[in-house]
């Protein structure tokens, strides 16, 4: 048998229903890989060994009394973005160092409500800004794959921490693209679910209208596992959705036949990497053997997205994070003269560069006789990008497309280039402008790193997107796992 | 586009976000080039286009006025940078 941190979520289940396992025996070795492997990964800004070990006692406790639940007794970990009651929560930020909430989010309570076990609390961009989590005010995440490189961002301690087995499973937001592209660079699956399908609510907000929460898991059923116990309507969420959540999992086992894939042209961008190209097309001729009708489709608004998501989500983004003035909770810095000396010289050392880089922007884009010129612009060229999914979606039920134009690159490789650290999400933006879903599932190597396949749905088109995605990992067979000694 | 100092400074007094004189002088030069960038989008005609705002078919969302539980006055103050007694400790706002 397998080592119990090997186990997907659904293994693992297995395992504690028939009482081949506990609760307490699968988190005591997730804490001991993060134990030996962490030192080197630096997933976790925060491992809450205590409480996991107090939740742990208690699934057992419950299946003991004959109970059972979608994750009692599976070990999860949490982007430091979601508020968790009585747990620090930073959004990897200096403004928020010691901020400790009151109060779960939605998803935190959705997830103990099904009897997840908390390890603690992952490392990220500073308040989700970033595509390698080296804009953390703390510290950078390492690729298990090769620590010399970055595993992604925003949520690149959540992807870290799955994809080198130190939790079962996680949660992290996916803004532009902040889920599905430190997915693909760590070799685990990613899912952002159409806006609304999850709250908001106790997620420390960036951009209100794009943000969503999504897991990390390392196989497609466990990816749909768990998003079918975070989504649904939440009345402290105006923007949720009411429709009924599906059965996501039975999504993953259905076959493809006559399912109609498109592949957008656009998406094989000038500048990505032939061995993520070759990867992807190998990935697409499989959904072809597996009797697919894959057909090409053009989508001419895609090369504006990044410009359209770089005004639209700083100025979200520069409103947003207004609330940081040093009053309610976070920094204020020390012997303030009067409140605008508080604002400024607060923000100003609680506030890190890339955080500034994206208030100053957004408050530009937003200023007056600029805002018509830049903001919304930005909302109308957004509109024609929805316009080309509305228009490929009355000919093709998935799009599929890489995930990210490259590999993990080595740390400090774009830190100096924002624009080049921005084009790491070029192929997740314009589904994040549509609200729409999309998932990263692993398609290979190029070079030793893990390529991500991208699948993108219509909204609210999830079950798709997981039949799609489950039907080809099943082709795809077991990848390696990451080389960590 | 080129962005002046001034312009820099502006736009950091409206975002009440203190910047030193390098981090100035850095955005200046970084917000202009990605601001360069951003006339991209003016390759568009998008005069008939209607602007989006959300993407959610949802609009005014209502729910009953009642009265739920809520976070004691212990709790909302526990976060506070600075209290004195059941109150929020701020600085001065008239000199």
């Amino acid at each position: 048998m397998a080592e119990l941190h090997e186990l997907t979520i659904h293994q693992a289940l297995d395992a504690l229903r028939s009482g081949g396992t506990s609760a307490s025996a699968l988190t005591e070795a997730y804490l001991a890989r993060i134990e030996r492997y962490d030192s080197s990964v630096q997933a976790y800004l925060n491992v809450t060994a205590d409480r996991a070990r107090e939740d742990a006692r208690r699934a057992d406790e419950r299946r003991a009394h004959g109970e059972d639940a979608p994750l009692l007794g599976i070990p999860i970990a949490l982007k430091d973005i979601f508020c968790t009651n009585g747990v620090e929560t930073t959004c990897a930020s200096r403004i928020l160092k010691g901020f400790v909430p009151p109060y779960d989010a939605t998803v935190v309570t959705r997830l103990a409500d099904a009897g997840a076990v908390l390890l603690g609390k992952t490392n990220m961009d500073e308040f989700a800004m970033g595509s390698s989590t080296e804009n953390s005010a703390f510290m950078p995440t390492r690729n298990p794959w090769d620590l010399s490189r970055v595993p992604g961002g925003s949520s690149g301690g959540s992807a870290a921490a799955v994809a080198a087995s130190m939790a079962a499973g996680a949660l992290g937001t996916d803004t532009g693209g902040s889920i599905r592209q430190p997915a693909a660079l760590t070799g685990v699956v990613g899912v952002k679910p159409t806006y609304g399908r999850v709250s908001r609510y106790g997620v420390i907000a960036f951009a209100s209208s794009l943000d969503q929460v999504g897991p990390f898991a390392r196989d497609v059923a466990d990816a749909a596992l768990l998003l079918g116990v975070i989504a649904g309507q939440d009345p402290f969420d105006s923007t949720s959705l009411p429709e009924p959540v599906p059965d996501y999992v039975a999504a993953t086992k259905r076959d493809l036949r006559g399912v109609r894939v498109g592949v957008p042209d656009e998406y094989f961008v000038a500048g990505m990497e032939r061995g993520v190209e070759t990867a992807v097309r190998q990935a697409i001729d499989t959904l072809t053997e597996l009797g697919a009708e894959v057909g090409r489709v053009s989508m001419g608004h895609t090369p504006y997205a990044l410009a359209t998501y770089y005004l639209i989500a700083p100025a979200e983004a520069s409103a947003n994070l207004a609330r940081y003035d040093s009053v309610k909770y976070g920094y204020r810095a020390p012997d303030v003269k009067s409140t605008i000396d508080a604002y400024l010289r607060t923000r100003a050392e609680g506030f890190g560069p890339e955080v500034k880089r994206r208030i100053m922007l957004g408050t530009y884009a937003l200023s007056a006789g600029y805002y018509d010129a830049f903001y919304v612009k930005a909302q109308k060229v957004r509109t024609l990008i929805k316009a080309d999914f509305d228009n490929a979606f009355n000919d093709f039920d998935v799009l599929v497309a890489p995930t990210s134009p490259t590999v993990a690159f080595p740390l400090g490789a774009k830190t100096q280039d924002p624009l080049a650290m921005y084009l790491s999400d070029v192929c997740t933006l314009p589904v994040s402008l549509a609200g729409l879903p999309g998932l990263s599932v692993p398609c290979g190597l190029s070079d030793g790193l893990p390529v991500g396949l991208q699948i993108v749905a219509p909204a609210l088109g999830e079950e798709m997107m997981f039949r799609v995605a489950g039907a080809y990992e099943r082709a795809r067979g077991p990848l390696p796992t990451p080389p960590l000694a | 586009m080129a962005i002046s100092r001034e312009d820099v400074e502006h736009i950091a007094f409206l975002a009440r976000l203190g910047l030193s004189d390098g981090e100035k002088q850095t955005f200046q030069e970084q917000l202009s080039g990605i601001l360069e960038y951003m006339k991209t989008l003016t390759e568009l005609d998008t005069s008939e286009i209607p602007p989006t705002a959300q993407v959610i078919p949802l609009t005014n969302v209502m729910r009953d006025d009642v009265v739920r539980p809520s976070l004691t006055r212990e709790q909302v103050l526990a976060n506070a940078p600075e209290r004195e007694g059941d109150f929020l400790r701020v600085p001065p706002v008239l000199d």
